[in-house]
């Protein structure tokens, strides 16, 4: 038996050993990373976080008009209905108006045309191209991804141990926390020797390399608020990955307040439950 | 409980009517009220209720998805977007349903676990422990082709790399490869039949789940002493003591399971599978589902060939291998103890093989290159030698502690000091340890 566990030790050296080489691996030299992206994104705080989060309309009528004027240009979104809008705090005569500044193909009408209209709250977003390839063309051969659910279809990977803690944290803004990095990462220069592709963009918080074909899209000051709220990068980039979250999680408001109903129900049904079983269990021993 | 006497008798005229004619009421009351079952049933032993419930809520949750899904390449992904978005409470029922995949296979794993720890699978109990894998199996299919079903990225690419194993296997592998596939690549035939059979086999798991249920009634449960029930006073009924403590457990579990729908939805899965798939653009790491993990880390870990079996084939053995290893079982273990608790070297081996197999599980979610290589390899041959070497020689070489006379001997023996009980009158029990 001391063999066998002498044996089980050395394993566990080994196991050890290999463990480190593969962390000496992951060091890299910083003017050719490997592993990307470069630099994880930070935790920001969101109002619809946690057990009790909530969507701040404010901040989504924020994003909408970031999308509207400056994200709608090359991104599709095409998931989301205009009648939703109503969430964000509209009524259905604004949406109705604001859907109604959109053009939509229909048809065939009775002459079998295809023709086109003014776009119902029915009408989804409609997209900036005919189609991938014409978007793919139009933009250096890779289409602008679709916006519809990109705050849930992108998320840096948090690693062990934090994976674990993320549970009992509810963390879930991997998608948000990222874009709002992506948007404010364009800024740092590249560190010296690295070379950057021609026709992209360095940015160290981009997940799938050292640069990405999209341009710095905000600057300061190119969407004006009417709300007063600070027309900087930093709150873009806050207001369009809240809207983005919206847009990928239109019901994750009712989602967190079914689940504290469900939660207590279940907690108190436990505790009833158990308190039963003690009781139908002390005549047994 | 085969030849038990049915304590069952119905007191209304209607009761006995039907008694005599197709005695159904009898066969539950048989079976989940009077049936006995040993006193000592820790909680462990309520997974296989928990089981049942997450079986049922998976099948109906998925029984009313499957009306608004479209299971067509141009129509799947947005059709499940359609129900997160539009139908009502959908993302209730899909979030269910995708985290339910998910806890089933929780509760599997603890309910197998605890089947290897006490030693349910020793005779009588070895075609109980077979009906069991059988379920597992239809379970890992079943879970891999709905995880297909959304038709996102990584359900494209998942089923493209699982469906590519069989190309390994010589002569006939390309043949079920594109019997798989219906075709040469992953397309619209694919999906079509992984849906039509993601619909089938949660019943076809249903009707396993009848056959070891009904395996588990004829030899009655094990327990943590391994000891079989020898007197009444061994056993409590079903019915109510059993059901409260089950019923308990499942509500812990249901709100362990609420609190990851409602709050953490998408923890388990994979940002990727919210980009629709498309088959010109390969994702930069292809994972499964959490769940096959372990089994994705030994495929990768045969890198070298060995004689005429190349690499390939060798990860493809190695992965059925490792779970075909899991149907011989009551055979490799030459114990005659059963339960872990009485086997000191047993019980840390054990400890060792969980904590291996969840390593095993984060090896496959990382890349397959250096060291994660040879460490997928060292837990490769824990994972088998635990099985294969372990399980034989350690029963004939360990020497177990001393067993208690009887259930009832067991848990007095706990219980003494503090406990209400009178009991003192029972074979003086030795003092432990």
């Amino acid at each position: 038996m001391k063999k066998v566990l002498n044996g089980l030790a050395a394993i566990g050296f080994v196991l050890a050993g290999t463990a480190g080489v593969a962390l000496a691996q992951e060091a890299h030299n910083a003017a050719e990373p490997t592993h990307f992206p470069i630099h994880k994104p930070k935790e920001m705080d969101w109002t619809f976080a946690g057990p009790f989060g909530t969507y701040d309309k404010g901040q989504l009528q924020r994003g909408l008009k970031i999308y509207k004027e400056v994200c709608s240009a090359c991104h599709s979104m095409d998931l989301v209905a205009f009648r939703t809008l109503e969430d964000l705090g509209y009524s259905e005569a604004q949406v109705k108006a604001f859907a109604a500044e959109y053009e939509v193909q229909d048809g065939p009408n009775g002459d079998g045309e295809m023709f086109t209209r003014k776009a119902l709250p029915g009408d989804h977003f409609p997209s900036p191209f005919p189609n991938a390839i014409a978007a793919a063309a139009a933009n250096n051969g890779a289409a602008p991804p679709d916006f519809s659910l990109i705050a849930k279809a992108r998320g840096v990977e948090r690693g062990f141990p934090t994976f674990v803690f993320d549970i009992f944290t509810m963390y879930a803004s991997n998608g948000p926390d990222y874009i709002h990095a992506l948007l404010t990462g364009y800024d740092e220069q590249p560190p010296a020797g690295m070379e950057v592709p021609e026709g992209t963009h360095y940015n160290p918080f981009f997940i799938a390399g050292k640069s990405l074909a999209m341009a710095k899209p905000l600057s300061d000051g190119q969407v004006t608020y009417e709300d007063g709220s600070p027309e900087t990068v930093e709150q873009y980039s806050r207001d369009i990955s809240a809207f983005l979250m919206w847009a990928a999680e239109p019901h994750l408001e009712a989602r967190k307040q079914t689940g504290f109903a469900v939660m207590i129900f279940l907690v108190l049904f436990a505790g009833l439950i158990y308190a039963t079983k003690r009781k139908v269990w002390a005549n047994a021993h | 409980m085969s030849g038990g006497h049915s304590t069952y008798s119905p007191k209304t005229g209607i009761g006995r009517w039907i008694d005599a004619r197709m005695p159904l009421p009898r066969l539950v009351h048989d079976s989940f009220v009077s049936y006995p079952v040993p006193r000592n049933l820790n909680y462990a032993y309520t997974f296989g209720g928990i089981l049942s419930i997450m079986l049922v809520a998976q099948i109906l949750t998925g029984v009313v998805l499957a009306m608004h899904y479209a299971n067509d390449t141009t129509l799947a992904f947005q059709s499940v977007e359609k129900i997160m978005r539009d139908v009502n409470s959908g993302w209730l029922l899909r979030y269910m349903h995708s985290n339910g995949a998910s806890f089933f296979f929780i509760a599997v794993y603890i309910h197998i676990m605890r089947g290897l720890y006490y030693g349910s699978y020793k005779a009588p109990r070895e075609l109980l422990w077979i009906l069991g894998c059988i379920i597992y199996l239809l379970m890992m299919a079943t879970g891999f082709m709905g995880y297909v079903l959304p038709w996102g990225q990584m359900s494209f690419w998942g089923a493209t790399v699982i469906t590519g194993f069989f190309t390994a296997i010589p002569v006939v592998g390309e043949w079920v490869q594109q019997l798989l596939l219906g075709g040469f690549a992953v397309d619209n035939p694919t999906l079509n039949r992984f849906f039509a059979l993601h619909y089938l086999l949660p019943f076809m798991i249903a009707g396993v789940v009848v056959l070891h249920v009904w395996a588990l009634h004829v030899v009655g449960q094990t327990n943590p002493t391994g000891i079989e029930v020898k007197s009444k006073t061994d056993t409590v009924a079903f019915t109510p003591y059993a059901t409260i403590k089950d019923g308990f457990a499942m509500v812990v579990f249901l709100a362990v399971f609420a609190y990851f729908i409602f709050y953490i939805p998408n923890f388990l899965g994979h940002p990727d599978n919210y980009i629709m798939a498309d088959s010109l653009k390969t994702p930069a790491h292809i994972v499964p589902e959490w769940y096959y993990l372990p089994f994705y880390a030994i495929l990768r870990a045969i890198t070298f060939n060995i004689g005429p079996i190349d690499s390939k084939l060798g990860g493809v053995l190695a992965m059925f291998g490792s779970i075909a290893v899991l149907f011989i079982v009551p055979w490799l273990d030459t114990s005659k103890v059963r339960s872990a608790v009485y086997r000191p070297w047993y019980k840390l081996f054990f400890w060792i093989f969980v904590i291996n197999a969840i390593f095993l599980g984060w090896l496959g979610s990382r890349p397959a290159e250096g060291a994660y290589v040879i460490m997928s390899q060292l837990g490769t041959l824990y994972y088998f030698a635990f099985f294969l070497v372990i399980m034989p020689v350690l029963g004939l070489i360990e020497t177990p502690r001393r067993l208690p006379n009887s259930i009832t001997e067991a848990v007095l023996e706990k219980n003494k000091g503090g406990s209400a009980h009178p009991a003192g009158a029972t074979a003086a029990p030795e003092t432990r340890g």
